[in-house]
């Protein structure tokens, strides 16, 4: 099984590799996969007070594919905000990677890792907020 | 981008001299080795018959007691369900190990379907299983022990002689699927006390589609059901018209491997040596899995924590090897092999089999090791796994979420 020129690309040059520090407050942090799974992967997003996500980081244990899935995932959300982000779908990381039937697990792992992360600093987000308030 | 091959267990490419040797039999000798009145049969037979000695000096055999098979797949399931079928009336018990190939797993567990009984072995972390286990599993039903000679994985040699010993004892027939050790480790089917010996030509730079099955013939004289029915050829134990020219590049490659085992095991081995001992000067965190004592000359396999496998071998680029790691087939698991060592499956989806052959150079290993260098420091920096071990978490004690 031959890989495409983009999951190529992905993986020899990844976009946003990296970790910031997820005990900030407009950090949300998403940990999907298990290692006994063959697939890790760590993607972080970083907010700014409109919830727009204005850097996102990932680190991926995994094949190919989820090192570009979850690179690809990071390029992508840059720039939209949390609501926007949430409509990121697997499919459109299938299309764009041309990812075989074998390997769709790989785009689900990345948006759940994008859901994970946006889940995260909504939560932190709710749990500051009163003390805002106050 | 230089291109590098290192999966010599998987199978090795025609070695010159087998090519030459195989030519004539296509066109100018292509007569049928069965054909008894005329000249053309007698120049088939008369090659075959050649061939046959020269498989049978590599294990110390007669050349009657070696019958030609499509492979070891075709090798091992003749003698299996072979042995099963024709000593039924004498027990229906089995004894075998849990890393064997497919080849020697499936007809027992199709056996396992037929009634019959199976004890699979757990070998040690290092992938051998000892004379006692087998002893302690052994009951009065007991008509078959298989056992592999090496593991195509892990490249592991189990004590064949003191379990060939104990078979003898018992009067149980010892079946060994020598698919990775034959002419590269010295056999001996009378010291062994082997009985039945699969084989294969590709992995010995011979062709695909060929090999060759030793039935003892004395003390005891092992009988066999066949598997497949015909005209009687192989002494009624395998019919089908001799594929001349294979059998021919089988005998040849056999005869090469014997001659040049000597020198080729030093060579091979120490270049083995050298990719190991590159790989643990530059990098930290990785482990050799098998039995360095008791191992294949060409066979290395590594894990490289916190990285995955297929990922490495995307890495590598044009170096061809293989991976403990199943997200290259369809399924999902990683090595059944590796787990069979007790190992995690973690660390099983991080490993890479490296094997080495006759026509691999000192360039290409350090090449290999160059590569492999690069590709694990390029991976751990965007492995999760690797930044939460610098940090001191014990990943046992993370609670991942399972897809």
């Amino acid at each position: 099984m031959a890989y495409s020129d983009k999951i190529v690309d992905h993986f020899q040059h990844p976009r946003n590799v990296g970790s910031m520090d997820a005990n900030l407050n407009n950090v949300g942090t998403g940990i999907v996969g298990a290692p006994e799974c063959g697939d890790v992967m760590k993607l972080q997003i970083k907010v700014d007070d409109e919830d727009r996500i204005v850097d996102a980081k990932f680190k991926t244990f995994g094949c190919g594919s989820a090192i570009a899935s979850s690179s690809l995932a990071t390029e992508w959300v840059k720039g939209r905000t949390l609501d926007e982000a949430l409509e990121l779908k697997n499919t459109d990381i299938v299309t764009e990677l041309a990812l075989p039937p074998v390997k769709i697990h790989c785009s689900v792992l990345a948006e759940d890792a994008v859901r994970a992360a946006i889940a995260d600093v909504k939560k932190k987000k709710e749990q500051a907020a009163p003390a805002v308030a106050s | 981008m230089r291109s590098v091959y290192l999966d010599n267990n998987a199978t090795t490419p025609v070695d010159p001299r087998v090519l030459e040797a195989m030519l004539p039999y296509f066109r100018e000798n292509f007569g049928n080795a069965a054909s008894r009145n005329h000249r053309f049969g007698w120049i088939a037979e008369e090659a075959v018959d050649k061939a046959r000695e020269q498989v049978a000096r590599v294990i110390n055999a007669n050349s009657k007691e070696i019958i030609w098979t499509s492979g070891s797949t075709e090798g091992n399931n003749t003698a299996i369900l072979g042995v099963a079928r024709m000593y039924a009336d004498k027990g229906k018990h089995i004894i075998t190990c849990k890393i064997e190939h497919k080849a020697v797993i499936d007809p027992c567990k199709f056996l396992e379907s037929e009634g019959y009984e199976v004890t699979w072995l757990d070998p040690d972390d290092k992938g051998r299983v000892t004379v006692d286990q087998v002893r302690e599993a052994m009951r009065d039903d007991t008509i078959l022990v298989s056992l592999m000679f090496a593991n195509n994985e892990i490249g592991t040699i189990h004590p064949i002689a003191e379990i060939g010993a104990l078979c003898k004892e018992r009067d149980v027939i010892f079946h060994t699927d020598a698919t990775q050790a034959f002419g590269k480790v010295p056999i001996d089917v009378e010291a062994m006390g082997i009985d039945l010996l699969s084989m294969s030509a590709h992995k010995i730079y011979g062709p695909k589609g060929v090999g060759a099955l030793y039935v003892r013939r004395k003390k005891p004289r092992v009988r066999l059901q066949p598997i497949i029915h015909g005209g009687g050829h192989e002494r009624g134990m395998r019919s089908g018209t001799l594929n001349v020219p294979g059998i021919v590049g089988c005998g040849a490659a056999a005869e090469t491997a014997m001659k040049e085992m000597p020198t080729e095991n030093v060579r091979i081995g120490g270049l083995r040596d050298r990719l190991w001992a590159g790989l643990s000067e530059h990098l930290t965190d990785i482990h050799r899995n098998g039995d360095p004592q008791h191992c294949l000359p060409n066979t290395l396999n590594v894990s490289f924590l916190y990285v995955e496998g297929e990922s490495l071998m995307m890495g590598f680029g044009d170096i061809a090897v293989s991976s403990g790691s199943a997200c290259t087939s369809a399924s999902l698991e990683p090595s059944y092999v590796l787990k069979g060592l007790g190992m995690g499956d973690d660390i099983a989806h991080s490993s890479i089999r490296f094997s080495l052959g006759r026509f691999t150079t000192k360039e290409d290993i350090d090449y290999t090791i160059e590569q492999a260098v690069k590709t694990v420091n390029h991976l751990r920096e965007m492995s999760p796994l690797y930044e939460m071990a610098q940090q001191g978490i014990d990943l046992s004690k993370v609670e991942w979420q399972r897809h």
